[in-house]
């Protein structure tokens, strides 16, 4: 096959003014410009957001999922770093 | 199944694939999976997006010629939101390892399939009402239970398209639904498309149960959730009242409501016919392909355009 690849591109949307961009999909596109049009014509038909980011995706560094154990098992080890760890008496009240 | 039996580490792999599937975790694309999961998935997406893209060509069709402006409006809204969703596709296809170059090739040579109906013609504006009814509610039917598809971008990605095609549907009954009440000849012309394209919705939902060879490995691995002859029947139980609300007959003289089941039974449906079409030998097969190859060619120089200016600038700022 003699097509060129058309480079990759990771889209994310803030939907509103207030919340965080958001990975929405991917579209190929040569450049940066034409890779924010189609992701306009691609992902916010229906008024999907108000801000728009294409980012290459061969920029993403990825953990490794069979490392998903190593790398999360010690947030999930450490109940004490949630509040409901702690018993506050009734007395006391909301805190 | 021939690949489910391997070295021992991938075989320790696979029980641990299998019981998370089991478990109802999704798969990511990063993750281990067994050969045949990816290629099943590959198979089955990449269909899937192709059929939307090809999707285009008969409603395409009528653009240029839709009755009112409004028409023409939604219709045109509609067949952007069919390339959308060949692209949603496309991309949850991409995840697994195969670029949308080798994709676009596989449909335009012929190895990979896409949804046989889209190989009958629209031979009237009533057809665009019968589609949208039909057609997009056989998909539709087919596509809500892909929403809880083991793999994480394909069940993204019809989540989307799910939310999407819902106004696809209700737009083709409000064409079907005016033509009904319309005059004589905007109701004939309703009960003709009914006639031509209520065949061929049902043979999309595909074989029997007893003759899907895809079925057992998909069901497990939970890519398909609910079996092809379920699917159909849900679709005629929904569909035979609301042809009954349109005053269209249902062609088929078999087809009879069970009072046991509480289901609507239909006639034998022409599998002859249904592999013809697949085969490649349905009334527009020909064109389709066509027609797709003559866009890509036609768009080829935008792209080659396109990389070229990319790879000036990139060169002017270094």
């Amino acid at each position: 096959m003699t097509e060129a690849m058309m480079p990759l591109w990771e889209v994310f949307i803030r939907a509103k003014a207030g919340l965080a961009h958001r990975h929405v999909g991917s579209v190929h596109a040569a450049d940066a410009e034409m890779a924010l049009q189609a992701a306009r014509d691609v992902y916010t038909r229906r008024g999907e957001g108000v801000s728009l980011w294409v980012v290459p995706s061969a920029s993403i560094t990825a953990s490794d999922p069979a490392e998903e154990a190593e790398l999360f098992e010690p947030a999930t080890a450490k109940p004490y770093r949630h509040p409901t760890f702690y018993t506050v008496p009734k007395e006391v009240g909301d805190m | 199944m021939d690949d489910v039996a391997r070295p021992p580490d991938d075989a320790a792999r696979l029980e641990r694939f299998e019981a998370r599937v089991a478990r109802e975790d999704k798969v990511e694309p990063n993750d281990w999976m067994p050969d045949a999961y990816r290629r099943t998935l590959i198979r089955q997406i990449s269909q899937h997006a192709h059929s939307e893209v090809v999707g285009m060509l008969p409603e395409g069709n009528w653009l240029t010629r839709a009755p009112t402006l409004k028409r023409k409006a939604i219709l045109l809204a509609k067949v952007q939101d069919e390339a959308g969703h060949g692209l949603y596709l496309y991309a949850a296809t991409e995840t697994l390892g195969v670029s949308r170059e080798e994709l676009v090739e596989q449909l335009l040579t012929g190895a990979a399939k896409y949804s046989s109906i889209f190989n009958y013609p629209t031979l009237t504006w009533a057809d665009v009402g019968a589609i949208g009814w039909l057609v997009d509610g056989a998909a539709i039917m087919n596509q809500i239970p892909l929403c809880r598809c083991s793999y994480g971008p394909y069940a993204r990605a019809m989540i989307r398209i799910c939310k999407e095609e819902s106004f696809h549907q209700r737009q083709g009954f409000e064409i079907m639904l005016t033509l009904s009440r319309g005059t004589q000849e905007q109701k004939a012309m309703a009960q003709d498309a009914l006639d031509r394209w209520w065949w061929p919705s049902l043979m999309m939902f595909g074989p029997h149960d007893s003759d899907s060879p895809h079925t057992d490995n998909s069901t497990r691995w939970k890519i398909k959730r609910v079996s092809n002859d379920e699917l159909r029947q849900r679709f005629i139980d929904a569909t035979v009242p609301q042809s009954k609300y349109l005053g269209l007959t249902i062609p088929d003289p078999k087809l009879k409501f069970d009072k046991k089941t509480g289901h609507w039974r239909i006639g034998e449906i022409d599998w002859a016919e249904f592999r013809r079409v697949i085969a490649g030998d349905g009334p527009c097969n020909r064109e389709r392909l066509a027609d797709r190859q003559t866009a890509h060619d036609d768009g080829a120089w935008v792209r080659d355009a396109a990389l070229a200016y990319a790879e000036k600038r990139r060169k002017q700022a270094a």
